[in-house]
């Protein structure tokens, strides 16, 4: 399942999605809305994504997944529109013979989903302004690949 | 020919809009598109800095030919998930 929504993210659904008699483990996670960043205080969250592209790149970090741990059952989902305080904005299961490589697995899904999956957030602060959330470092260590190709140019 | 782009989260507040069609010289690429916004929007040059590309939901390059009926769309720095 990977999968862009405008509903509610149920724990059973990503659950459901990756369970079977193979596994020992399934991992969660969950990404929930918090109050405040860096101190100063959050109203709510509103996500935006491009879904086909960013359902495509969640399929391929399951790839690269299955590549890396021979794990063959991942599920990501995130929402989108504006979250509250609390709700779930995005979660990842993987389900693995045991729990060593699932947690392992789990943590690589968020750490690439972050960097390739096209999905921006945008925080409302608790007094009306509103900004765009700029990536954190993990991004500058993805490619730049529109950049000129120095082979071709 | 003809082909849609994308404008998503700071992009498409600055442009004032989600998508558009363009229709292009045979040949041209990503860049004939990210020189047209250039003319219309000359800041848009700081944000190639960081800003990505794809063509038909795969990172591309500037160099990436287009064809008729591609979508290209302007990715800005990505940051789903939250800081956990």
């Amino acid at each position: 399942m990977f999968k862009i929504t405008t509903e509610v993210i149920t724990g059973a659904e990503v659950r459901e999605a990756v369970e079977g008699p193979d596994a020992g483990a399934v991992v969660l996670f969950f990404g929930t809305v918090r109050n405040n960043t860096d101190g100063r205080a959050v109203r709510c969250l509103e996500y935006e994504a491009y879904p086909p592209m960013a359902e495509k790149k969640m399929a391929e970090i399951a790839q690269e997944i299955s590549e890396k741990w021979g794990i063959p059952r991942v599920a990501m989902v995130h929402r989108v529109g504006k979250l509250e305080i609390g709700e779930v904005s995005v979660a990842v299961a993987v389900a693995s013979p045991h729990r060593k490589d699932g947690f392992e697995a789990c943590k690589y899904a968020m750490d690439r989903l972050k960097q390739i999956v096209p999905i921006w957030k945008r925080e409302i602060w608790a007094d009306g302004e509103t900004e765009w959330v700029k990536p954190d470092a993990v991004f500058f260590d993805a490619p730049k690949p529109h950049k000129t190709d120095p082979q071709t140019d | 020919m003809n082909v849609t782009v994308k404008y998503f989260a700071v992009c498409h507040e600055m442009l004032d809009r989600s998508e558009e069609e363009m229709d292009l010289p045979e040949g041209a690429t990503v860049k004939t598109i990210l020189q047209r916004l250039e003319e219309e929007w000359p800041e848009i040059a700081e944000f190639y800095e960081v800003m990505q590309m794809s063509v038909n939901w795969e990172y591309a390059t500037e160099n990436t030919e287009l064809s008729e009926g591609d979508e290209v769309a302007l990715i800005p720095p990505v940051t789903g998930g939250l800081d956990v």
